[in-house]
């Protein structure tokens, strides 16, 4: 087990797990935040218990941003190891022959999705922080739902949303299924998978941005 | 047909190399790539330049010796075949095509389009092998009953031919295809369970002292491949490579 991420297949797999356990977030975050379309009171109860639960805050979230921060930083270590695997470039490669554009260019689409999550903390997890942990108010288990309506009220913010999501799609749509060939699982319940990665990484995406046009619109 | 051809020309190991035009013309559609390219090197040698080194050997599909990017795909555009079974009717008259060496750190060029495979015997040393003793009293390949569908998988991993069109495929330069293929042929059947720990750890080791990069599933290996090699052996040697690191 020694010194796993010395090894390129280490390497893969500790950027699979990542991977996989973003996505699982991905969607809890959607499953909460969809509660804010059809009920107010049930977002704020959700988002409030989120808030609030010592569990949550204190074990899952480390977990959830050590998470993200090693997959961007990993990513970025492959991406320069990779590229310089080939000194001389070739004059002509017809990549398009043999490889999906949304295979080619995960780091591109990764550091514009971390662009995003940069703002995104930003603005809303440093506010949290902030009123929770650094200057305490009195918790309000209401305020959720009107911060959120708040927040989209904003077309830049809106806006911005809807690209970034565009760019997990586009992350997704490979990355879903490199995942599991990553930790070594390609066989027929994997082929099978293959129906549910296209769901997933294109519903998920556009069920945010769904949710951010609803309430740019809706009040 | 009449055609331009964009050559990568590079005197030895430490040359900078470039790429430059040829015209040739003449050139019928039956031929196969090799052979256009032998007619080439006759006019160059009869014009007294220096011809163009490439490599070659069985010239029927089944050594792995010829190479060659040509128009910015390893073999060519065609499928399923290396480039000695590549036929000029597969392009137009008129046509430009780029020809270059297979590129990667691990696969140094030598001369013009010959490059250095040597890494994948290396590679190969390190673990692609079983320990039979041959000392008089082999045991029957077949006293050790294989489940068909094993053998048939086993047998196609054992068909890749070790030419590194994988290598010169992926925008990473990653061998994991043809190291996936050896790995996979011996993984499933019994007679490689006995150095199966061994094997995987120590070919992915000298695999990445090679400098070939990390796969990242674009599949770009398995289309090129003129074996029709599957993106189900690098997942075979991921989870070989995982149980063998956890047994330590
Ligand atoms: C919520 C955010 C994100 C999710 C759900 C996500 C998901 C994924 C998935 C599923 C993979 C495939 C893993 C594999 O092939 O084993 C992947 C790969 C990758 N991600 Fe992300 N990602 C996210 C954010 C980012 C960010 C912020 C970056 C910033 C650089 C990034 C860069 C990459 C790169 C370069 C790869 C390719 C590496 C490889 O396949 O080996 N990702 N991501
Ligand atoms: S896996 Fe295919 S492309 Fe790679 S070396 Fe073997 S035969 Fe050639
Ligand atoms: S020369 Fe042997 S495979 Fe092409």
């Amino acid at each position: 087990m020694s010194g796993i991420l010395n090894s390129s297949i280490g390497r893969k797999f500790a950027m699979a797990l990542s991977a996989l356990f973003l996505m699982f977030f991905l969607l809890q975050h959607f499953a909460i935040n969809i509660l804010s379309v059809f009920s107010p009171d049930a977002f704020n109860e959700a988002s409030h218990f989120m808030g609030t639960f010592w569990a949550v805050q204190f074990i899952l979230q480390p977990i959830l941003i050590i998470g993200i921060v090693f997959h961007f930083t990993m990513g970025i270590i492959l991406e320069l190891k990779n590229r310089r695997a080939r000194q001389v470039k070739y004059a002509k490669n017809n990549g398009n022959a043999n490889s999906t554009w949304m295979s080619r260019n995960m780091i591109w689409t990764g550091l514009l999705i971390e662009a995003f999550l940069i703002v995104h903390m930003s603005q809303l997890w440093w506010h949290e922080i902030t009123v929770k942990y650094i200057s305490p108010m009195k918790e309000d288990p209401t305020r959720y739902y009107h911060e959120l309506v708040e927040h989209f009220e904003s077309p830049v913010i809106v806006g911005i949303y809807i690209v970034a999501f565009v760019f997990l799609a586009l992350h997704l749509l490979h990355g879903f299924n490199s995942a599991f060939q990553s930790i070594g699982a390609n066989n027929k319940y994997t082929k099978a998978l293959k129906g549910v990665s296209k769901v997933y990484s294109i519903g998920i995406p556009v069920g945010f941005i769904f949710i951010a046009l609803y309430h740019h619109f809706a009040h | 047909m009449n055609l331009t051809l964009k050559i990568w020309r590079q005197k030895n190991a430490n040359d900078k190399g470039k790429m430059v035009d040829y015209k040739i013309s003449d050139v019928s559609p039956d031929m196969s790539f090799l052979e256009m390219l032998d007619v080439l090197n006759e006019q160059l040698i009869n014009s007294g330049d220096e011809p163009v080194a490439f490599d070659h050997d069985c010239r029927e599909g089944i050594c792995g010796m010829c190479s060659l990017y040509i128009n910015g795909e390893a073999h060519g555009p065609d499928r399923g075949v290396t480039t000695c079974q590549l036929h000029m009717r597969m392009f137009k008259d008129g046509d430009t095509i780029y020809i270059e060496p297979f590129r990667a750190k691990a696969f140094p060029v030598i001369k013009d389009l010959v490059v250095d495979r040597s890494a994948f015997d290396r590679i190969q040393h390190a673990g692609g092998f079983i320990s039979v003793n041959t000392s008089g009293n082999t045991i029957d390949a077949n006293a050790i009953p294989v489940n068909k569908q094993d053998a048939d998988t086993a047998f196609e991993a054992a068909t890749c031919i070790g030419c590194g069109a994988c290598v010169a495929s992926c925008k990473n330069s990653s061998a994991m295809l043809f190291v996936g293929a050896k790995v996979s042929q011996f993984a499933l059947l019994p007679q490689g369970q006995v150095e199966a720990t061994d094997r995987v750890m120590n070919m992915v080791k000298q695999m990445d002292e090679e400098g070939f990069g990390n796969c990242t599933n674009t599949g770009a290996c398995e289309v090129e491949c003129p074996k029709g090699i599957s993106l189900e052996n690098i997942a075979r040697m991921n989870s070989e490579y995982l149980k063998a690191s956890f047994k330590g």
